[in-house]
This record gives structure tokens, C-alpha cells and sequence, in this order.
């Protein structure tokens, strides 16, 4: 039931069995579950970024490759960022070469994740549905569909009968988009995102990694080419290697070295409904408009549209897109017009000029990139630390994230998944 | 992103008004300029956080294309002048 990490400090496991004797206990005997350590002077790999990614790296750096002697630098505190603030959507539905191996990675590694770092992240593989609304769109969803199936990822297209015995309350004959099918991935879902980030740091924590909050990176020291370590709101810490997963923030922190990036930061916008009955089961995504939706344990709505479309770090979006979004919902599935709205919030995405991220080296020896999840990074959470460890630890990309180069831009190698071009606030 | 931008030529309008094209700062190179120049222009931002002028052309209304200057981090706008006017054309 208690084991001890390398620093000595009891982890407990998480059980049936230990929330019956925590009760008998009155609960007073819980842990916390990660530490809060001073910085020590150096790191042999410090992650800047305690977001999904970053923690997500940090856990697989100790548990799959041994690196244990890592920090994780976190700005504000774990799950402020974007891995608390998007719609909590798994899936592995790509189309692309490059893409598709990574997120099918990814949902396999969702798939075991609870039992693997010991934490309930409520993984519910309750079904993601693409709406499709005219033949031109089937045909592509078909191919996407065959796309998914070729690389062992499961998909199926519904035609209009078996989308209406599944979700009745859609708008199906909508004079303008009329529904005529989906695509379905059964495997896709939904998780607690919160978990996410705590499973992760708690699994790193007890690995022996330092997750240090409220310490942003102000500096990155250089010296003979090479990072030496960084400079913080706590004080400078050397490193052997430094990682940056900043997220929305990239750019920011590439700029300490003075490295420019394939990105522009936008906001985009998420919400929450008041509680309802159960009342929808899967994910849908409209077809004829940019809209999601899922309803959480809790029964409110989930759901999100576009991006706000200007360059913003501000974590907050304009009245337009709510609107926008709340129309593009109430063509879908009409019940929701009378929907209250609880919330709604923003994070700030790092869209990348082709929709695809960067996971890889840079122009500094010891300085890693990963970057440019654009507003598709929640899913990808376990694969893109499981490969950024792999790149860190062994200095060579995991094949699965080969694509995902820095270059590509530069060798006309681009990953556009959405075909608009260099345009990110159209991906 | 303030809900309002002033327009040189129409005064204070809805920012639902305009579209939004990007990066005022980037100039196209001359076509011989060479693979990096390229590379730059069509794919590497500055993406500052804090002051940022980018070019939004006034499509509901007298449809000229502006530079406007605004804050990425609080959204505020300090400036919006004709974008022939400051010479950064598209």
C-alpha cells in the first residue's frame, strides 16, 4: 500500500482497497500527491512547461527511459494552462501519413493509462461522430475512413439511418446542411483533463522528478553553443539538457535564444452549459461548421468552435465567436437554444503553419522543441511525451514522430492535415 | 481584441466589420532573393507577446486594407492608419 520513491517521501498507492481504509481512517492519513521542492543548482534534463506535455515527458523520461534527475518549470501551476482548458476530446481520426501512427500511439497509451501512472483520469471511449452533409464530404470522410483503417485504426461510416437511431435529436433534415452520415470512431472519447495533468505529475513526482510551480523562465544561459541552464522568477538552474513545451508560449522562450518559430499564438474559446439529464453520449463534430460537443459526468455541455482568427496571449476571446459558436450548435442539434451557458474561457494555442507539431532538435545542440499542437494538443498528450522523452533520452526521434520535424517547413515536407497553407488561423 | 477599431476613413467600427490577414511587419522578397528569404516570408512569425501591427482590411465597410497596431497580450488597440499611407503594402 506504501512504497517509498528516491527521495524517501511515501507515495500511496490508489486503490478500492485504500479509499476503504482511508475512510476508516476518517481520510485524514492522505498524501499529497507530488511534492513541492526548492530548486536544486542543477538538472541533467529540466523541462520548461508543466503543462500536459511537459509532465507527460518528464513522467515517461523516469519511468521508460531512467532519466530521473529532472525538473519541470511551471510558470503558473499545474493544469493552468491549456491542459485545463480544452474540451477534453480523444481521438485518432487523421488522414496523413505523418499524423496517424503518433495519435493512434496516443490512444493506445490512453487506453492503458489509468493503470499505468495509477490515477483515475476517467478515460470514457464513448465514440467521436464527424457529421458529414453533402456527398463531396462523404467521400472524403470515406477516405479518411479507409485512410484510418489502413494504418489498424478503427473507423466506420454511418449512413443517415444509423446516425438517427443514435442521436435522434440532431437536425437532420436542416434545409441547408441536411445530415447524411458520420464517421465514427468507436474508440474516441473523452477524458478528465484535470487528472491528466495530476496522474502525470504525481507518477513523475514519484520517480523522483522536481515539479517546481510558480517558477516562470525568464532567461536561457548559453555558453560555446550550448545551454547551461535557465534563468527563473526563483533563481538561475543549471541543466544538461533543456526541453521547452511552453505551448502557447513557444515563441516566447524560443526568443531567449534568439530562435524564430513556425508559429502565431491565438486564443480559442471553450464552454460549458449548465447541468443537464444525460442527453448526449458521444462526441459530435458538425460537419457544415466548426462546432463539439460531449456532455461530462457532471451533465453539462462540453463544446467549442474555431479559433477567435488574431494573434492573442490573452487567454480570453471575443463575444463574436460565442455567438458564432452558439449558432453553429443550434444548427446541429436545435434543443440547444434554450441551453444556459455556465462559463466559457480561452488558452492560447500554438498554431503552426501547417497544423502539425514539432517535436525535435534544434540548432542548439542541447536544446529541445516541442511545439505547434495547434488546438489538437489534449489528444496527443501521452504520445507527445512519450516521443519527446524518447528524443531527450536518446537523442533520436521515436518513429512514430519522425514527421514532425523543425525543417519540414524549409524541405517542403509539410504535414497539412486541413490543406489550407501556411495560413495558421485557418488550420 | 477590442471590440472596436478605428478606421482612418470610417470612424470607430465593430471589429466584426474587419478581416484580420496577419503580420504587418513581413515585406515579400525580390524573387531572386534566395531559398532562406523565402523560407522566412512565407513561414517564420515573430509572434510577440505585446505590441503587434498586422494588416486587417475593412471588408464591411470601405473596404481599404489597414495596418493596425493593438496588444496581443491585453487586447487594446493604439493605432489603425491606411495601409498606403505607412507604405507596409500586402
Amino acid at each position: 500500500m506504501i512504497s517509498g520513491n528516491s527521495h524517501g517521501a511515501p507515495i500511496m498507492r490508489y486503490s478500492a482497497f485504500s479509499v476503504f481504509l482511508n475512510a476508516l481512517r476518517g481520510n485524514t492519513t492522505w498524501k499529497p500527491a507530488w511534492r513541492s521542492p526548492l530548486p536544486k543548482n542543477h538538472y541533467d534534463v529540466i523541462i520548461v512547461g508543466g503543462g500536459g506535455h511537459g509532465l507527460a515527458t518528464a513522467y515517461y523520461l523516469a519511468k521508460e527511459f531512467g532519466v530521473t534527475n529532472v525538473a519541470v518549470l511551471e510558470k503558473g501551476y499545474i493544469g493552468s494552462g491549456n491542459v485545463g482548458r480544452n474540451t477534453t476530446i480523444i481521438r485518432s481520426n487523421y488522414l496523413l501519413q505523418g499524423n496517424n501512427p503518433f495519435y493512434e500511439l496516443s490512444m493506445k497509451l490512453w487506453e492503458g493509462l489509468e493503470q499505468d501512472f495509477n490515477f483515475n483520469a476517467m478515460v470514457s471511449q464513448r465514440g467521436v461522430l464527424n457529421l458529414y452533409h453533402s456527398d463531396a464530404q462523404r467521400d472524403a470522410y470515406t477516405r479518411r475512413g479507409n485512410a484510418m483503417r489502413l494504418h489498424g485504426v478503427d473507423s466506420e461510416l454511418l449512413d443517415r439511418n444509423a446516425v438517427r437511431q443514435m442521436l435522434p435529436f440532431l437536425d437532420f433534415d436542416n434545409a441547408r446542411f441536411p445530415i447524411q452520415g458520420a464517421l465514427m470512431q468507436k474508440r474516441g472519447g473523452t477524458v478528465r483533463h484535470d487528472a491528466v495533468a495530476w496522474g502525470y505529475a504525481r507518477g513523475a513526482d514519484s520517480r523522483g522528478v522536481d515539479i517546481i510551480q510558480n517558477c516562470e523562465v525568464t532567461g536561457i544561459r548559453r555558453e560555446n553553443g550550448r545551454v547551461t541552464g535557465v534563468e527563473t522568477s526563483q533563481g538561475f538552474i543549471g541543466c544538461g539538457k533543456l526541453a521547452l513545451a511552453a505551448a502557447g508560449n513557444s515563441t516566447v522562450v524560443a526568443d531567449m535564444v534568439d530562435m524564430k518559430l513556425p508559429i502565431e499564438s491565438h486564443v480559442l474559446q471553450a464552454f460549458v452549459s449548465e447541468g443537464l439529464k444525460p442527453f448526449i453520449d458521444n462526441v459530435v463534430t458538425f460537419g457544415a461548421g466548426h462546432f463539439y460537443v460531449s456532455q461530462s459526468d457532471k451533465g453539462g455541455l462540453v463544446f467549442g468552435g474555431d479559433i477567435d482568427g488574431y494573434n492573442s496571449y490573452a487567454q480570453r476571446g471575443n463575444l463574436a465567436t460565442v455567438e458564432h459558436v452558439a449558432e453553429a450548435g443550434v444548427a446541429m442539434i436545435p434543443a440547444l437554444s434554450r441551453v444556459r451557458v455556465l462559463r466559457s474561457w480561452g488558452g492560447v494555442m500554438d498554431m503552426s503553419m501547417d497544423g502539425s507539431p514539432i517535436i525535435d532538435r534544434t540548432h542548439i545542440d542541447n536544446l529541445y522543441l516541442n511545439a505547434g499542437w495547434c488546438y489538437g494538443g489534449f489528444k496527443a498528450t501521452p504520445a507527445s511525451g512519450f516521443c519527446y522523452a524518447h528524443l531527450i533520452a536518446k537523442n533520436e526521434p521515436h518513429e512514430t514522430g519522425r514527421a514532425f520535424r523543425l525543417d519540414r517547413f524549409a524541405r517542403g515536407r509539410m504535414i497539412d492535415e486541413k490543406g489550407v497553407g501556411a495560413q495558421p488561423n485557418l488550420h | 481584441m477590442a471590440s472596436l477599431i478605428a478606421c482612418p476613413h470610417c470612424g470607430p467600427r465593430p471589429k466584426e466589420e474587419f478581416t484580420v490577414r496577419g503580420d504587418a511587419g513581413i515585406n515579400r522578397p525580390a524573387p531572386d532573393a534566395g531559398k532562406d528569404a523565402w523560407y522566412a516570408y512565407v513561414y517564420l512569425r515573430d509572434n510577440p507577446r505585446g505590441r503587434h501591427k498586422e494588416h486587417w482590411h475593412h471588408t464591411s465597410g470601405c473596404r481599404r486594407w489597414l495596418v493596425v497596431e493593438r496588444d496581443t497580450m491585453t487586447h487594446a488597440v493604439y493605432s489603425a492608419v491606411d495601409a498606403a499611407v505607412t507604405g507596409e503594402t500586402v
